[in-house]
């Protein structure tokens, strides 16, 4: 048999059709649902008379345009837009009979936050959601990607999806990653060196020691904006620790069924000698605390550096430079250390975890915020419970932190959570594009701990400086 | 699905590289639970200003390109979301078509869905088309689907690829999930064979 990557065993085992020019029909294994890019998909099977296929592989919960304020039981403390999706939500998943986690369920949070938490996320499986950031799932040696409403109506009608299979890239971070480095600083990196466009028709794999040293919530956090790269998906390989992670969760298999699942995960590898189309490789060592300064998740650079200029570039990326400079009103030269901002959020699918949560209270004990307003909007009801048992709202409460309630909240800004023309945000969500979390509001992207360190100095911060105070 | 197989248009010019989905429809647009109405605010952010105004110096405020049905665009066009708000938007406004050298992999498959014809050129040839559109009205540009052709008004033809598949569904106007349906038989046997194989999925 010839080698396969893991992205080609997990494909192979999941083709359901294939047609003499390459087309094929993936079948899904989980579908997840929310409430911005579904009403449409669901309409669409009522018009046409369409049930949903399987609606037991199917799960839905509301997140993107949720309040994250208390109260929000009541959808009279929504604005009815926001009440309008929910309540098409809550109808379609009772009509259809599909898994469903309101928004008064302790349960509910961000959809890919959910999905692993409850344990619908397993190895091997394929994984969609009408949502970009399904490329989280990954993590857990999943298929998993972003898909449109119109594919939305079609997996639900059919469990299945049109593909073409994409090219297999290999993204491996090799050796230990410095003090102060997070997953956030690995994926921004990649993304730093390949462009936003760079991984555009591949899926990545991940791999390498320093992905196999993270934690199930840091390679979440790798894979989540593989998408920003422009892949597909992002993928690592499972081991113990994505088993360790797995068990017991309510929705995982028990007993013969779990030992017969491990079986066939511990097929799941690329083998030796698997072809790739594009190999990247970075030194873990090489990986220092970054942020972003402009207005694509490719404008990355350490904090150490400075603010460059449009003519660092080159082609349609001098303009864009220019632009984004314009836009986030920055003056080449200088240092980001410099660049004060006014706002911090803590939160989003790519860093709204309990070790995110963690992470930043780790450099926040004792501190008190020195912008104008800082938020933590944990990802799930449960990580939101966790981290108060855990001390951790007290020591963000007592920071200067607002504690929200879970949800997407200023990562896309749909619901009232938003940046005010010209504001300046520290931010660990994934997108810096103009307007993204408010007309006018400028983004810059970085790991919880820089978030962190950013709210206790007013300024953007190399959190290295602070860990070194601490100790 | 509105059918596509030939164009003769005005094409307007955004010389963008990374367009992305929040600049083609910003979100406070997607708390519609529909799919029409979303030509008005497409490009909102650029095309209107904070009270709500036209910006007049955006290209789609210009006279000449008010009733445009291409765009042509730099690198890396639609990156970001998966929101297909963004071809409903661009298909609302009445543009068809849009010629980029590169596109974001969920933008540019849910433009199939929605009767978009997506272009891939090399640099150079956006270039020449760029140009051209910068011409307004006095410049039309010609897309053949079945040929796989798109002519500029000075003549100059290039071909571009397209998928056979998403081709002959785009020129049919044909409907994917009557397609797959029709593989039904197909599915089930899959999935009878896939319970057996990982019954904990």
């Amino acid at each position: 048999m010839s080698p396969k990557t893991l992205y080609d065993k997990i494909w192979d085992a999941h083709v359901a059709h294939e047609a003499d020019d390459g087309t094929c029909l993936l079948y899904i294994d989980r579908h997840l649902v929310h409430e911005v890019t579904s009403p449409q998909a669901f309409e669409g099977l009522r018009m046409a008379g369409r049930q949903v296929r399987a609606p037991e592989k199917t799960i839905a919960v509301p997140d993107h345009n949720v309040p994250t304020t208390p109260g929000r039981d009541d959808p009279k403390n929504m604005t009815e837009d926001s009440a309008i999706q929910v309540a098409a939500l809550d109808k379609n998943a009772k009509d259809f009979g599909i898994h469903y986690y309101p928004v008064s369920d302790v349960r509910q949070g961000i959809v890919h936050i959910v999905g692993p938490e409850q344990g619908w996320t397993l190895p091997g499986m394929t994984v969609v959601c009408g949502d970009s950031h399904t490329a989280t799932h990954g993590a857990f040696g999943a298929l998993a990607h972003g898909i449109g409403t119109s594919e939305v109506e079609h997996v639900l009608a059919t469990q299945t999806l049109i593909q073409k299979k994409s090219k297999n890239m290999k993204v491996e971070i090799t050796g230990k990653l410095r003090p102060g480095v997070t997953a956030k600083d690995i994926t921004l990196s990649v993304i730093g060196e390949t462009g936003t466009a760079g991984g555009t028709g591949y899926v990545i794999e991940y791999m390498g020691e320093a992905i196999r040293d993270l934690s199930m919530e840091g390679r979440m956090t790798v894979c989540n904006m593989a998408i920003e790269g422009g892949a597909r998906a992002g993928i690592i390989a499972p081991d113990e620790k994505t088993y360790e992670y797995c068990v017991g969760r309510p929705h995982a298999p028990k007993g013969a069924a779990w030992e017969a699942a491990v079986a066939w995960w511990k097929t799941l590898y690329s083998d030796d000698d698997a072809h790739w189309d594009k190999v990247v490789t970075i030194k873990g060592e090489d990986i220092a605390p970054v942020v972003t300064w402009g207005t694509s998740p490719e404008d990355v650079l350490p904090i150490t550096a400075t603010v460059p200029a449009a003519d660092d570039f080159e082609g349609g990326k001098v303009g864009a430079a220019q632009r984004s400079l314009d836009y986030m009103d920055l003056k080449p030269g200088t240092p980001l250390s410099d660049i004060e901002i006014d706002t911090v959020f803590i939160g989003s699918c790519t860093n709204g975890r309990i070790e995110d949560l963690r992470a930043a209270a780790a450099i926040l004990k004792g501190k008190k915020i020195a912008v104008e307003r800082a938020m933590v909007v944990p990802g799930s009801g449960l990580v939101r419970a966790q981290a108060e048992e855990e001390g951790l709202a007290d020591i963000f409460k007592e920071a200067g932190f607002e504690w929200r309630l879970a949800g997407c909240s200023m990562c896309l800004a749909m619901n009232p959570d938003q940046l005010a023309p010209g504001e300046r945000c520290a931010a660990t969500s994934n997108r810096n594009f103009e307007g993204r979390q408010g007309r006018g509001g400028r983004t810059h992207l970085m790991s919880p701990q820089m978030a962190a360190a950013a709210a206790i100095t007013g300024k953007l911060t190399d959190v290295r400086e602070i860990m070194c105070n601490a100790f | 699905m509105q059918k596509f197989t030939k164009l003769s248009g005005i094409a307007a010019p955004l010389p963008l590289v990374n367009i992305d989905t929040d600049m083609i429809i910003p979100k406070q647009f997607l708390k519609t639970i529909k799919r029409s109405g979303l030509g008005v605010n497409l490009f909102d952010e650029m095309r209107y200003d904070d009270d709500g105004k036209e910006i007049p110096d955006f290209v789609l405020n210009k006279p000449q390109y008010r009733e445009t049905q291409i765009l042509v665009a730099g690198d890396n066009f639609g990156c970001g979301s998966s929101r297909e708000h963004a071809p409903w938007a661009i298909a609302d406004f009445g543009i068809t078509c849009v010629i980029a050298p590169s596109y974001a992999d969920i933008f540019y498959n849910n433009c199939f869905k929605n009767g978009i014809l997506p272009i891939a050129l090399p640099q150079e040839q956006v270039d020449v088309l760029m140009k051209d559109a910068e011409k307004g009205s006095n410049a039309r540009i010609e897309v053949d689907l079945e040929a796989q052709t798109i002519t500029s008004s000075d003549g100059d033809v290039f071909t571009f690829e397209v998928d056979a598949f998403k081709k002959h569904c785009l020129l049919n106007g044909l409907d994917d999930i009557g397609l797959t349906m029709e593989k039904a038989a197909s599915i089930d046997s899959f999935e009878a064979q896939a319970s057996t194989a990982r019954p904990w999925v």
